[in-house]
C-alpha cells in the first residue's frame, strides 16, 4: 500500500472528465475558427494547431505532476506563492499593452499569462495556511491573515488592468464557508447582491396606486423578511419577532389602502418608518435584555438599508456613464446594445440557432461570420450552443457539474486540512469560471472576460488548471500515507 | 478532525453548483427550445455586416486653404459563397482585366496566407480604389455579377504639388498594423507618412457598422431590427497646420536643383511655417492604386533620396550658426563677457594649433566677433571654458556642463516634432571623448567643435529653433506642424516654453551681434526693407564643396518668423543661405514678394548645384 504508485492510485473519474473536456475543448475551438472544407487542423499556424501543441504540453505537464513527490509540496507552496506575487508585480512594467491590459508576458514563441497560475499558487499558499496546528477561520486574526493572502494577488491583477481575473479569488470565499466562515457572510454578500439587482433594474418602475418605485419597495420588503428571518433562527424563543411582523404587516396593510384608495402617496415612506422603528425597537431590546444577537440582527437590517440608497447614490452619481450603461445594459433596462450589449446579444442569437441537436460539427455560421467576438477564446460555448444545440451544450455543463461535485468528493475523503482545503479552492474557482463564463454568454451574468477552463483557446489558462487540477490529484492519490 | 460539524456544509455548497446548473439548463432551453425567436434571426442569409468608413478628416494651411481632401472610390467586393454562374468574360471586360487577372486574383483570396482573415461567407476585397469615372459601367451591370458589391470609399488628394514630405500619404495597412491596433482590418487605409502618420488617430475617425437583412437570394432588405443595432461612422477630425501654403510653395520653388531644406518658425508659438525638403516629389502620385510602384520608385532612387525628408531627418554640420549657442554658454558660465577681446591674427593660434579665420580687425570683442563671425574669438571661449580646472574640476566635467546647455539649447535629442522619423542629430559628450581619446584630451582637441564642425551635427529644424529661442531671448516652444485640431487640443508639450538656462540679457548681445552681421558682416544683403532682420551665416566644412546655410529671424524686435536654409554643397554661407532666407523672411512678412525680389527668386529657383556624386 505505501509504496504504490501514484499513477495507479490517481483517481480516474477525474482523469477521465479531463480528458472528456479537453476533446471536446478542441473540436469547439474548430467550429469556431473553422470553415466547413477546411482541413488543416493540424497545421501549425492555425489556432487548432496551436491549441494542439498547448493541449500535448499540458498532458506532459500533467503526467510529471503525477510522478513528483508531494511531501513537498506544503514546502514549496510559500516560496511558490511568493514568486508568483513577485512576478505579478513586475508584470505590468514588463507586458505589452493588449487591449488594454498589461497581462502577457512575451516570451518570444509564446505569451505566457501569470494570473493564470498565480491562483494554483494562492490556493497552495492558503491551504498550508490553514493546515497549521491549532487554526481556527472563526478568529478575527486567522481570518484576515487568510483573506489578506488572496487579496494580495487580487490587487496586483487589478492593476494590470484584468479586472475579470482578479474577481475569480473571491471564489475562495465559497471555501472559507466549509472552513468555517460564518454562513452570515456569505448571506450578507448574497443579500447585497440581490438589493443591489433588484433595487436598480425596478428603480424607475412606479408600483400601481402609489409613488413608490417598486425596486426600493421591494428590497424594503425584503430587508423586513430578511430580519425576521434571522430573528428567528438565531433567537428561536424570542416573542420579537411575532411582534414585529405583526407591526409590519399593520403598516403596510394600512399605507397600502391609503394609497390605493384615498389618495397615492409614496408607499415607501412608511416602510422607511418601519425599519426605523425594527431597528430601534432591536437595539433597545438588546440593552434591556443585554442580548448581542438583537444589536447585530439590528446592525443587519441598518446596514441593509443604507446599502440600498448607497448603491443608488454610486450608480447615479459616482460612476462613469459608460460603467453605468453596462451596468444598465446587464439588467437589461437598457436597449442600446452597440457595445455591450451587443456581443451578448449576437452570442444568445449563435446558442439560440442551434435548436434541439445544434447544426452539426463545422456547420454554425453564426460564429463563421464573426458576428460573434472572441468566438474562440471567452465566448467559446457559444459555438457549443450553436452546432451541438441543447443536447450538447447541456452535456457539457453536467460534465462540469460531475466534475465539480467530484472535486467536492475528493476533497472531502482527504486525511490532511492541506488537501481538503486546497481542494475546495480549485473546485470553487472552477466553479465560479462556468457560473461567470455560461452565463455571460447566454446573457445572465456580467460580461468578464474570464476563460471557460479546458475550453477557451489559450495555453496560460489551460496549463494553469491543468497545473491547479493535478497538484491536487497527486495529494489525492498520496492521502493514505498520512 | 475538529473540522467535523462543518462537514454538512458540503451539501450546501454542493447544492450551490447544482442550483446554478439547473438554472443555466432552463435558460438554454429557453433560448435553444422554447421561443424560436433568436433561431429566425440567425438564419445563415439574414444578416449582412455592413462596414461604413468615415470620412478622413481634411488638412488645410494657417490660412484655411485646403491642402489634403476626400475623392470618392470604389472597392468591388466578393462574397465567394455566394459567387456563382457569373459571365467570367463579361465581368473582365467591365473591369478591364485579363482572364489571368481575374483567376489569379480570386486565388489569392483564398489564400490564407496572403488573406489571413478569409472567410467564404463574408465579402472580400477584390479590386480596390477605382475612381469613380471607371465605375459607371460596373455598377449598371452589378445586378448580373451575384456575390459582387460595391463598397464606397475615399481616396486622398492634394490641392496642389507641395508638402510631399510633411503631409505625407495613406496606405493600406500592413500585418503590423493589424497587431498593433485591433481596430483596422485587412484592406484597411492607414497614415504611412507625415502629418497622415503621426495624426492617424484623429484623422482617421471612427468606423460605422450597418446590419442588414438579406433574403434568400441576397438582396438587401433594409435595416435589422429598425437599425437598433447600428452605428453611425464617426468623421476624422481636420487639422489646421500652422504650415503657410504660399511660404511653403516659395521654399520648395527656391530649392529647385538642389539638396537641402528651408525651416520655418513662428518663435511665439512653436509653429512651423514652412518645412521644404529637396529633393521632392507630388504628392498626388502617392494615391490609389499606383502608390506601392511609386513609393518604390522613390525608395530605390539611393543616392537623392528624395523620401527623406532632410529639414528633421538631414543631419548636418550647423557650421558658422553654431557660434551663437557658444556666445551664449560663454556669457552664462563667465568664459567670456561683452567687453573682453580676443586676438585673430588670420585664426586661432595656441600651442602649435592652428585654426583658420579670415581678415578683420583685431583683437576683438563679442559683437563684432559674431557679426564677422570670427573663427578665433570661439575657440578662445572655448578653451578657456574647457580648461577652467578652477570652476569645473576636470574638463570632462567642464564638457559635460557645455553639453548640458546644449541639450537645453534643443540640440543632441529630438526635439519632439509631430513628425515621424525626426533625427536628434549629434552633440558629444565626455564620455564619448574619452572612449575616443583614451582619457588623454583637452579643450584644444576637440577645439573645433566651437565652431560647429566636428562631431557636432544638427538637422535644420534644430537650427531654425535656434534662430527662435533667440528671437524670443531664450526660450523656445516645441517646434510643431499642427495648429490645431478639430475639437481637441495638441499634445501638451506644444504649450510649454522651454528655458534654455541661459539669461535673457545675454541673448541681447547676441541678437546685437546678429544684427551687426546683417548691417555689416557676413549677412549683408538680408535686409529686408522695413524690417529689421538678424542672421548667421554658416558655412561648414565638408568632404566635398562646402556646404552653405543661414539661421535668422525678423523684425528684430518683435520676431514673426525665424528661418533657417541649409544648401548642400552650396558653398559661403552668404552664396544661397543668406539671399534664400531672406526671400523666405519677405514672403511670410509682407505676404508677397516685391519685383525685385520676384526676379530674384527666379534667379535662385534657376540656379542648379551640380552634384557629380549623385549623377550615376
Amino acid at each position: 500500500m505505501q509504496n504504490r504508485s501514484p499513477l495507479l492510485s490517481v483517481d480516474w473519474v477525474v482523469v477521465a472528465i479531463y480528458l472528456i473536456l479537453l476533446v471536446c475543448g478542441w473540436f469547439s475551438i474548430c467550429g469556431a475558427t473553422h470553415e466547413l472544407g477546411d482541413t488543416n487542423f493540424f497545421d501549425w499556424t492555425t489556432r487548432t494547431g496551436k491549441q494542439l501543441v498547448w493541449i500535448g504540453l499540458a498532458l506532459m505537464l500533467a503526467f510529471v505532476l503525477l510522478l513528483l513527490d508531494d511531501r513537498y509540496l506544503d514546502t514549496l507552496s510559500g516560496l511558490f506563492y511568493w514568486l508568483m506575487v513577485a512576478v505579478l508585480f513586475i508584470t505590468p512594467f514588463i507586458a505589452k499593452d493588449i487591449k488594454g491590459s498589461r497581462s502577457w508576458i512575451s516570451l518570444g514563441i509564446c505569451n505566457i499569462q501569470p494570473a493564470e497560475f498565480a491562483k494554483c499558487a494562492t490556493a497552495l499558499a492558503v491551504a498550508k495556511l490553514i493546515n497549521q496546528y491549532g487554526f481556527t477561520l472563526s478568529e478575527m486574526r486567522n481570518f484576515a491573515k487568510a483573506a489578506g493572502l488572496i487579496l494580495l494577488p487580487m490587487v496586483l491583477i487589478v492593476l494590470q488592468k484584468e479586472t475579470g481575473s482578479a474577481l475569480v479569488y473571491l471564489a475562495f470565499f465559497l471555501m472559507f464557508y466549509r472552513e468555517g466562515m460564518p454562513g452570515c457572510i456569505l448571506f450578507c454578500a448574497v443579500a447585497a447582491v440581490a438589493y443591489f439587482v433588484v433595487g436598480i433594474r425596478f428603480g424607475e418602475v412606479l408600483l400601481p396606486g402609489t409613488q413608490a418605485t417598486v425596486g426600493e419597495f421591494s428590497v424594503l420588503l425584503m430587508i423586513w423578511l430578511f430580519t425576521l428571518g434571522m430573528l428567528r433562527i438565531y433567537c428561536p424563543r424570542s416573542r420579537h419577532a411575532l411582534h414585529l411582523l405583526a407591526v409590519g404587516a399593520g403598516v403596510l396593510t394600512a399605507s397600502l389602502l391609503l394609497s390605493l384608495c384615498i389618495v397615492p402617496v409614496d408607499i415607501s415612506w412608511a416602510l422607511i418608518g418601519l425599519m426605523v422603528y425594527m431597528v430601534g425597537y432591536l437595539a433597545w431590546q438588546s440593552l434591556s435584555e443585554r442580548l448581542n444577537s438583537y444589536l447585530l440582527i439590528a446592525v443587519f437590517a441598518l446596514g441593509s438599508t443604507a446599502f440600498l440608497y448607497a448603491s443608488d447614490y454610486v450608480l447615479n452619481d459616482v460612476l462613469e456613464p459608460h460603467q453605468r450603461t453596462r451596468i444598465q445594459v446587464l439588467l437589461g433596462m437598457n436597449d442600446d446594445k452597440r457595445d455591450a450589449g451587443y456581443n451578448v446579444n449576437q452570442s444568445k442569437i449563435a446558442i439560440g440557432s442551434g435548436g434541439l441537436e445544434g447544426k452539426g460539427f463545422m456547420n454554425g455560421t453564426q460564429t463563421k461570420l464573426k458576428y460573434v467576438p472572441e468566438q474562440d477564446t471567452d465566448f467559446i460555448f457559444c459555438t457549443v450552443g450553436e452546432e451541438q444545440g441543447f443536447v450538447g451544450s447541456a452535456a457539457v455543463l453536467l460534465l462540469f457539474l460531475s466534475l465539480i461535485l467530484r472535486l467536492i468528493f475528493l476533497a472531502e475523503r482527504q486525511t490532511s486540512v492541506f488537501g481538503r482545503v486546497y481542494g475546495y479552492s480549485i473546485m470553487s474557482i472552477l466553479l465560479f469560471h462556468v457560473f461567470i463564463n455560461v452565463g455571460m454568454v447566454m446573457g445572465l451574468t456580467p460580461v468578464i472576460g474570464i476563460p471557460l477552463p479546458f475550453f477557451s483557446y489559450g495555453g496560460s489558462s489551460l496549463w494553469g488548471f491543468t497545473l491547479t487540477l493535478f497538484i491536487f490529484l497527486r495529494i489525492d492519490a498520496g492521502r493514505k500515507r498520512n | 478532525m475538529k473540522n467535523n460539524n462543518y462537514e454538512l456544509r458540503k451539501f450546501v455548497i454542493g447544492g450551490v453548483a447544482v442550483g446554478i446548473v439547473i438554472v443555466y439548463l432552463i435558460r438554454l432551453f429557453t433560448l435553444q427550445l422554447w421561443s424560436d425567436d433568436y433561431k429566425k434571426n440567425a438564419d445563415s442569409n439574414a444578416f449582412r455586416k455592413d462596414i461604413q468608413y468615415p470620412s478622413r478628416g481634411l488638412i488645410m494651411d494657417r490660412k484655411g486653404r485646403l491642402l489634403v481632401y476626400n475623392e470618392p472610390s470604389y472597392n468591388i467586393m466578393v462574397v465567394m459563397n455566394d459567387q456563382r454562374g457569373v459571365d467570367t468574360l463579361d465581368f473582365c471586360r467591365t473591369v478591364g482585366i485579363t482572364r489571368e487577372e481575374y483567376e489569379k486574383r480570386m486565388a489569392d483570396i483564398k489564400n490564407r496566407n496572403k488573406n489571413p482573415g478569409y472567410s467564404r461567407y463574408t465579402p472580400q476585397l477584390f479590386m480596390a480604389q477605382i475612381p469613380a469615372q471607371e465605375f459607371s459601367l460596373f455598377r449598371e451591370k452589378l445586378f448580373r455579377f451575384n456575390g459582387f458589391s460595391i463598397e464606397k470609399r475615399t481616396t486622398r488628394q492634394y490641392t496642389s504639388a507641395i508638402g510631399a514630405h510633411l503631409l505625407g500619404d495613406v496606405g493600406e495597412v500592413n500585418e503590423h498594423d493589424i497587431e498593433e491596433d485591433p481596430y483596422y482590418k485587412s484592406g484597411d487605409y492607414i497614415g504611412k507618412l507625415g502629418i497622415e502618420r503621426s495624426y492617424e488617430k484623429q484623422l482617421r475617425g471612427e468606423k460605422g457598422m450597418r446590419i442588414m437583412l438579406r433574403d434568400v437570394h441576397g438582396r438587401t432588405q433594409g435595416h435589422y431590427q429598425d437599425g437598433k443595432y447600428d452605428k453611425q461612422p464617426q468623421p476624422g477630425k481636420n487639422l489646421t497646420l500652422g504650415i503657410d501654403r504660399d511660404l511653403q510653395a516659395l521654399a520648395e520653388r527656391l530649392l529647385t536643383g538642389k539638396l537641402g531644406a528651408i525651416v520655418a518658425i513662428e518663435p511665439k508659438t512653436g509653429e512651423v511655417l514652412c518645412l521644404a525638403s529637396s529633393p521632392t516629389y507630388d504628392p498626388r502620385i502617392m494615391v490609389g492604386r499606383d502608390r506601392g510602384k511609386h513609393h518604390r520608385e522613390l525608395q530605390m532612387d539611393l543616392y537623392r533620396k528624395p523620401l527623406l525628408n532632410r529639414g528633421i531627418m538631414g543631419t548636418y554640420p550647423p557650421g558658422s550658426t553654431f557660434k551663437i549657442t557658444q556666445a551664449l554658454v560663454g556669457l552664462q558660465e563667465g568664459s567670456i563677457n561683452p567687453q573682453i577681446a580676443f586676438p585673430c591674427s588670420h585664426g586661432f593660434n595656441y600651442k602649435g594649433l592652428h585654426v583658420g579665420c579670415h581678415g578683420h580687425s583685431s583683437p576683438i570683442p563679442l559683437v563684432p566677433a559674431i557679426g564677422t563671425s570670427c573663427n578665433s574669438y570661439f575657440c578662445w571661449n572655448l578653451y578657456r571654458m574647457l580648461s577652467n580646472r578652477h570652476k569645473y574640476g576636470s574638463v570632462q566635467k567642464a564638457m559635460t556642463k557645455w553639453k548640458d546647455y546644449m541639450v537645453a539649447m534643443g540640440f543632441g535629442y529630438k526635439l519632439g516634432i509631430d513628425l515621424p522619423g525626426e533625427k536628434r542629430g549629434m552633440i558629444p559628450n565626455a564620455d564619448y571623448y574619452d572612449k575616443a581619446y583614451r582619457k588623454s584630451w583637452n579643450g584644444l582637441t576637440v577645439i573645433s567643435i566651437a565652431i560647429g564642425q566636428g562631431e557636432v551635427t544638427a538637422t535644420p529644424l534644430q537650427i531654425a529653433n535656434l534662430a527662435a529661442t533667440v528671437a524670443n531671448r531664450g526660450y523656445f516652444i516645441t517646434p510643431h506642424v499642427v495648429h490645431a485640431v478639430q475639437d481637441g487640443r495638441l499634445a501638451p508639450e506644444y504649450y510649454k516654453k522651454r528655458y534654455t538656462g541661459v539669461d535673457r540679457r545675454w541673448y541681447e548681445y547676441v541678437v546685437a551681434g546678429m544684427r551687426k552681421a546683417v548691417l555689416d558682416g557676413t549677412c549683408r544683403g538680408a535686409d529686408i526693407p522695413g524690417y529689421e532682420v538678424c542672421g548667421k551665416t554658416g558655412t561648414a566644412q565638408n568632404r566635398g564643396h562646402d556646404h552653405s546655410a543661414f539661421m535668422g529671424f525678423a523684425p528684430m524686435n518683435d520676431p514673426r518668423i525665424a528661418v533657417a536654409v541649409y544648401v548642400e554643397n552650396g558653398g559661403f554661407g552668404n552664396v544661397y543661405g543668406v539671399p534664400i532666407g531672406a526671400l523666405i523672411m519677405e514672403q511670410y512678412l509682407n505676404g508677397k514678394l516685391s519685383e525685385a525680389s520676384l526676379k530674384k527668386a527666379e534667379h535662385f529657383q534657376n540656379m542648379h548645384i551640380k552634384y557629380p556624386e549623385y549623377e550615376r
